[in-house]
């Protein structure tokens, strides 16, 4: 079975997050930029497929500029995918709309039965990537997946889907499809600094030219960060003292006095 | 007096059929014993190579030392003074009475027959020969007999339990039985040579002079006392003669395939020792890329080098590493003994060396090939070590402390072959996931903690005066703060205080602000070497940039890296550890005291500053400048006994121990008399301490604090007032609580 | 084109779920503004007696056919896509849920239609609809307009009361079958978890921990002030996930909603994902050794400290 992982690089929220100058965008002087998470579960629910069954996973990546694509897709190639592709060329991450269209016009070009990507990333302001690509391809999708198990002949994968209240649903879904993926069995395994600046060096990225098309038919009029803390009545002082005023607090609404199971 | 028949006939009794025999039997005793010799160096060729030369002089110089130290007994005799006399009655009697015999065949075997003129073995020489002989096999045997009485009271560090595997077995595959068979042997060498003698002089009717064998002599008269005659001690000569010859020849050549073969590996051993062992680790073999082989680290045993084979080798199943190890302490899978036994059993199944009688390899599966978990890859010979023979959770164990290395007598270096081993670990992706997040966090933030690295100074916002931006400016002195130091709230507290009680000395000093990452110590013993190369790298770079004559740093861990490992990467640094630059400044006056602490305080000694950089001094100068008195932990210098948090352990999950190292060290605080406060000089001990003294319910019992508490109350330095939303640390409430004024 | 605004609504087990009637309180107040009805959308097989209870709308329009007898992505999506392109709505709202995700984003790149997700606001005014969403783990706000005036909403959990959209009352309804069908992904189960000892949407005091906690032995703590509370635990999805807690304590999104009389939130963050799950409990205190938490802006009382220190205090000051 071939596997395709789509990942992208999101900013770092390590990083205090500041508006820029016009208030409709981040500031990204002091950006820094990590695997996207859900993306890393699905690289690794891809290579636990195909260690167990066979196959290849094919990483693809935007071009991207700003970030760093390349140790993305090392990293990528250090925890065993077979193959990186890095999708058109970019300034700065693009919409969904524009990434979903990037990423199928390179999947025209390369043979598929499993298209797995992580269910949402921060930044998503236009919707997730997944089903836009799906939808793009004719494919069908399923978002918010936590298991994948591939049928017997490997036409068909059988997953879950995650709703509230831990009810999960169970669907059987004709290949090639899509799947946004929520969570990985396994944590994501660790790719090593060593080999990933080894390959950083001697491996072989390819180049694809990315569908055209997309754009988010959105206007950002105005980003900004919320205020926090503003609501909440602060206790100071050392843990007797809060632990008295909260209590105090617990006790004015009849909670507490004595109550016991 | 002392003529030519002062001597005995050496083969007296013995028929030249007799000797003939004798000599066939001894060449078999040497060949196996070389053969033996054989095998085991061969088993070292096929390690990897490794360089403890280094300078050709500095390395003579060492083995010279270390053959004195090696002599003089010292590293056995290192806090345990009863091994240590009772061994070297057992090694220097044994040494001599195999340069008796090798006088003793010289005599008779070259000299007589060829050189009859020079033949020396009679009159004085004879006398004083005979007593020096007598002494010292009574002290080998008075040796072997006090050794016997201890380990037949079983103690500690003589369990040979493990500690990894289901159920501790007791005996462990006949450990026991195997040291046992070889001190009865050697003592049985002892005995039978004496009742030979014994037999000897009551045969020949008690020569005058062998009174000087008085061993001997009193043998003899017992054997009167007996009843026995002269007559019947000559039929029975014979006899032991043969018996004795046949224990000695025999133990010959069981000696390379039994514990006694310590006795030469041990002295090349130490003469290898290096003494930067685990305080400089090697880099890799190409920097920055894996090897062309594919794998990074001692993941097989064909990683391991001569150097390490030896090591293994070495070992004498003393258990001084395993009582030491806050790993063992804290019920933890990892022995350093069995790491090391472990790695010999294996390499000796892989490669087909006889175990020492009783000593049956049963307690797993050696040899290669099936051990445990770890990627099935049947290249390399099969014998997968790191995370297959010693499985990860042994491996991520460590807190990498040296009190394994320290407390070796016989210059075993387990730390490096266990980093060794860690790298294979990372590098097959065997990291647990909270490890995981330091590593990425250090990769991206150049902190552990999670937080952007530009907010790595913001510890320094409350100060009075700020900082000198080192970048900018030429300072005397260039602290590096480091990870917990900046980013701990509980130890920023003690950053701060170092800051100002700096200034108020008038020290020339700056940071490196947002330009500084983690050293990298622990990153690197945590095995992700390519992380700490681009630590190091980067730090150094921005080292270079700046015009400093000497670093000074509070973190031991930082200490030992930039002073012992930089170099090798372009940055050569002349480190201090704060309490050394405190020590100074209070004895020049520029610290003033302007009173004294009063107070009866414990002093922990860093892992790192007391084993790794010998700083034992400084620490007590200050304490002993500032007015505190000093009462000792009872495990205290290079004894001292670790936090659990270096290795990167504090990175790592410790909710499998039994009780941490840093609780089972405040109980120990808690046992001395009087002592009230509980002082570090380190920040990871600091918070550490802090956790377990909470932990263990001795908050009111021990006040944990930092060295520059101390000091700041010693020289008045205002307590600080917190900001506004700032929770007042317990620490400082308590502190304004004990204090008097 | 229309000013009517679609709700795309949501059923398990015979009865609508409650992010809907948010939507569709939502949509009633912003129909008039864009010209429009408030329209509810309902997919199913048999399914029209459920359209007595989205009596907020003005209009209910049933898409009835066998293939929808459960959720499925392929066949609400190839449902869907021909009526709204038919219909012309000016605004689509879908709540951001499991499936919700699923149909807006095929809805969007199917129809051309832009999309603005994890809306916690939505308005309609002089230049059109004007969409609030929340980025980055919730630590920005971004005020979106679409640029032909159209466009799809997902819109969070709790962003609306519930209460404005959960009328009774018989709309008329106006039944449908699918224009096109897409089996390729099919229905087989619908898995519940297993029944936990605890209801904790039911208890009136939890105290909630999350990833602060540290260690799992740490719980006993909390256990023991819960206990003293006469309240449960409950706990931030990773503590479920690392299987700390049953499935059924786990407060959030993909967890259960509660409204306790007190939620005590233990070193819990405050993830977006979280906060729907309780950010309407009736008195909110967050504990958190981290100042800038999230939790802080739904919390009524806050505390900046170690939940380590502070829980054994409280527990021995309320007579644990």
């Amino acid at each position: 079975m071939d596997y395709v992982v789509l990942l992208k690089q999101v900013p770092d929220l390590a990083e205090e997050l500041e508006i820029d100058a016009a208030g409709t965008g981040l500031d990204r002087e002091w950006m820094s930029f990590v695997a996207s998470e859900w993306d890393e579960y699905a690289l690794e629910e891809a290579l636990l497929l195909r260690d167990a069954r066979g196959g290849t996973v094919t990483c693809l990546a935007l071009g991207v500029a700003a970030g760093d694509v390349d140790e993305l897709l090392a990293t990528c190639l250090t925890r065993g995918a077979d193959r990186v592709v890095k999708v058109g060329t970019f300034e700065h991450a693009p919409d969904s709309h524009t990434a979903a269209a990037a990423f199928a016009g390179a999947l025209a070009h390369i043979h598929y039965d499993l298209v797995l990507t992580g269910v949402q990333a921060i930044d998503d302001l236009d919707g997730q990537v997944g089903p836009l690509v799906a939808t793009n391809l004719g494919l069908p999708h399923v978002s918010v997946v936590t298991h994948i198990a591939v049928a017997g002949h490997g036409s068909i994968v059988t997953v879950h889907q995650e709703y509230a209240g831990g009810v999960v649903g169970e669907f059987e879904v004709q290949l090639p499809a899509v799947l946004g993926v929520q969570t990985s069995r396994e944590t994501p395994r660790y790719a090593p600094v060593s080999r990933v600046r080894q390959l950083m060096k001697t491996a072989t990225i390819e180049a694809m030219v990315g569908g055209e098309g997309g754009g988010s038919g959105l206007v950002v009029e105005a980003m900004t960060i919320p205020e926090t803390g503003s609501t909440a009545e602060m206790i100071n002082g050392s843990p007797q003292v809060i632990a008295e005023r909260i209590a105090a607090i617990l006790a004015e609404r009849g909670i507490g006095s004595g109550v016991a199971r | 007096m002392l003529g030519r028949d002062v001597t005995r006939e050496i083969f007296e009794g013995i028929s030249f059929e007799g000797e003939i025999l004798f000599y066939g039997l001894s060449a078999l005793a040497t060949i196996v014993f070389f053969v033996g010799i054989g095998v085991r160096l061969r088993k070292y060729v096929r390690g990897r190579r490794q360089d403890v030369i280094g300078s050709p002089l500095g390395f003579l110089r060492r083995a010279a030392r270390s053959s004195v130290d090696t002599a003089l007994n010292q590293t056995v005799a290192k806090r345990d003074p009863y091994a240590g006399v009772f061994h070297a009655a057992i090694m220097w009697g044994f040494i001599v009475l195999f340069i008796g015999t090798a006088i003793l065949t010289i005599e008779s075997d070259i000299v007589r027959p060829f050189l009859p003129q020079f033949s020396f073995y009679w009159g004085a020489f004879y006398v004083v020969y005979s007593l020096v002989l007598d002494v010292l096999g009574l002290a080998m045997i008075v040796g072997i007999v006090a050794m016997a009485i201890r380990r037949a009271r079983r103690p500690r560090q003589l369990d040979y339990g493990r500690v990894d595997i289901g159920p501790a077995t007791t005996d462990r595959g006949g450990f026991r039985t195997g040291d046992w068979i070889l001190l009865g042997w050697l003592g049985l060498l002892g005995v039978s040579g004496f009742i030979l003698e014994g037999a000897r002089i009551l045969a020949n009717d008690f020569p005058w002079f062998e009174v000087f064998s008085p061993v001997g002599w009193v043998v003899a008269g017992l054997f009167r006392a007996l009843g026995l005659t002269a007559a019947s001690a000559e039929a029975i000569r014979y006899t032991l003669w043969w018996s004795h010859a046949i224990v000695a020849l025999a133990l010959v050549g069981y000696f390379p395939f039994s514990k006694a073969i310590h006795a030469i590996v041990d002295p090349v051993n130490l003469a290898l020792r290096s003494p930067l062992a685990g305080r400089r680790l090697p880099v890799l073999a190409v920097a920055g890329a894996a090897p062309a082989d594919g794998h990074i680290g001692i993941r097989d045993l064909s990683d391991l080098t001569w150097k390490q084979l030896v090591d293994v080798d070495a070992c004498t199943k003393c258990g001084r590493c395993h009582v030491a190890c806050p790993a063992v302490a804290s019920g933890a899978p990892l022995s350093p003994r069995d790491l090391i036994l472990d790695l010999r059993q294996e390499a000796d199944a892989a490669w087909s060396i006889l175990a020492p009688l009783g000593e049956h390899r049963s307690d797993r599966a050696y040899g290669g090939g099936t051990n445990g978990t770890g990627p099935a890859d049947g290249s390399n010979g099969g014998s997968r070590l790191a995370g297959g023979l010693i499985s990860a959770d042994t491996l991520w164990s460590c807190t990498m402390c040296l009190a394994c290395v320290e407390a070796c007598p016989v210059g075993i270096e387990h730390v490096p072959t266990i980093v060794g081993m860690r790298r294979s670990l990372v590098d097959q992706g065997i990291v647990t996931p909270s490890l995981q997040t330091a590593f990425t966090s250090l990769a991206k933030q150049g902190n552990s903690f999670g937080q952007s690295g530009r907010a790595r100074a913001k510890w320094t916002d409350d100060l009075p005066t700020p900082i000198v931006d080192a970048r900018k400016q030429d300072v005397d002195w260039l602290w590096f703060v480091g990870d917990f130091a900046s980013f701990d709230v509980r130890v920023q507290e003690s950053t701060r205080l170092v800051a100002r009680v700096f200034q108020a000395a008038g020290m020339d000093f700056g940071i490196l602000y947002e330009g500084e990452r983690n050293a990298g110590n622990d990153v690197r013993r945590a095995g992700e070497e390519g992380l700490f190369e681009l630590l190091a790298e980067h730090n150094v770079g921005q080292l270079s940039k700046v015009r400093f004559r000497r670093i000074v740093t509070t973190d031991p861990h930082t200490l030992n890296t930039l002073k012992y490992e930089y170099p090798d990467f372009g940055g050569d640094y002349e480190v201090w550890h704060y309490s050394q630059v405190l020590a100074s400044l209070l004895a020049s006056g520029d610290l003033m005291k302007q009173r004294s602490i009063d107070r009866r305080v414990t002093y922990h000694d860093p892992c790192y500053l007391a084993r790794y950089s010998k700083v034992t001094a400084a620490p007590r100068e200050v304490l002993a400048a500032i007015g505190a008195e000093l009462v000792e932990m009872p495990r205290n210098g290079a004894n001292t006994f670790c936090c659990g948090a270096g290795g990167g352990r504090i990175w790592m999950d410790d909710s499998g121990l039994a009780e941490r190292p840093s609780e089972q060290r405040i109980r120990e605080a808690a046992e001395l008399t009087g002592v009230t406060d509980f002082v570090t000089a380190c920040p990871k001990d600091l918070t550490m301490y802090t956790a377990a003294v909470k932990a263990t319910g001795h908050e009111d019992r021990l006040l944990v604090s930092d060295l520059i508490e101390l000091v700041a109350m010693a020289v008045d330095l205002p307590l600080e007032v917190p900001a506004v939303n700032e929770p007042v640390p317990a620490g400082e409430i308590a502190a304004a609580e004990v204090l008097p004024g | 084109m229309s000013g009517d605004v679609f709700v795309i609504a949501e059923h398990r087990d015979g009865a609508i779920i409650d992010t809907t009637y948010e939507l569709l309180g939502r949509a009633k107040a912003l129909a008039g503004a864009s010209g429009g009805e408030a329209v509810a959308v309902l997919l199913g097989s048999a399914v029209a007696g459920l359209a007595g209870s989205l009596g907020a709308a003005a209009r209910v329009i049933v898409v009835d056919g066998p293939g929808l007898a459960s959720f499925s992505p392929s066949a609400y999506q190839a449902a869907l896509v021909p009526l709204v392109r038919e219909r012309q709505p000016a605004l689509v709202l879908v709540a951001n849920s499991g499936s919700g995700m699923d149909v807006a984003a095929g809805l969007s790149a199917a129809l051309d239609l832009p999309l603005a997700a994890y809306a916690i606001d939505l308005t309609v005014d002089a230049n059109g609809p004007l969409v609030t969403c929340q980025l980055y783990a919730g630590k920005i706000l971004a005020k979106v307009r679409f640029t032909g005036g159209r466009g799809i909403v997902t819109v969070v959990a709790g962003s609306f009361p519930a209460d404005a959209g959960a009328a009774g009352g018989s709309p008329p309804v106006e039944t449908v079958v699918p224009a096109a069908t897409d089996d390729r992904i099919r229905f087989v189960d619908l898995l519940r978890p297993e029944a936990g000892d605890v209801d904790i949407t039911r208890e009136t005091v939890l105290v909630s921990v999350g990833r602060g906690i540290g260690e799992q032995e740490n719980l006993e703590l909390v256990e023991a002030l819960a206990a003293v509370l006469g309240g449960a635990v409950s706990s931030s999805r990773p503590i479920a996930d690392a299987g700390w807690l049953p499935r059924t304590r786990q407060v959030g999104k993909s967890g259960l909603k509660v409204k306790p009389k007190v939620y005590l939130a233990l070193g819990i963050s405050g993830a977006p994902e979280h906060l729907e799950g309780m950010r309407n409990a009736e008195l909110i205190i967050a504990i958190n050794s981290d100042a800038r938490a999230p939790i802080f802006s739904v919390a009524h009382f806050g505390a900046v400290a170690d939940l380590l220190d502070v829980v054994p205090a409280l527990t021995a000051r309320l007579g644990g």
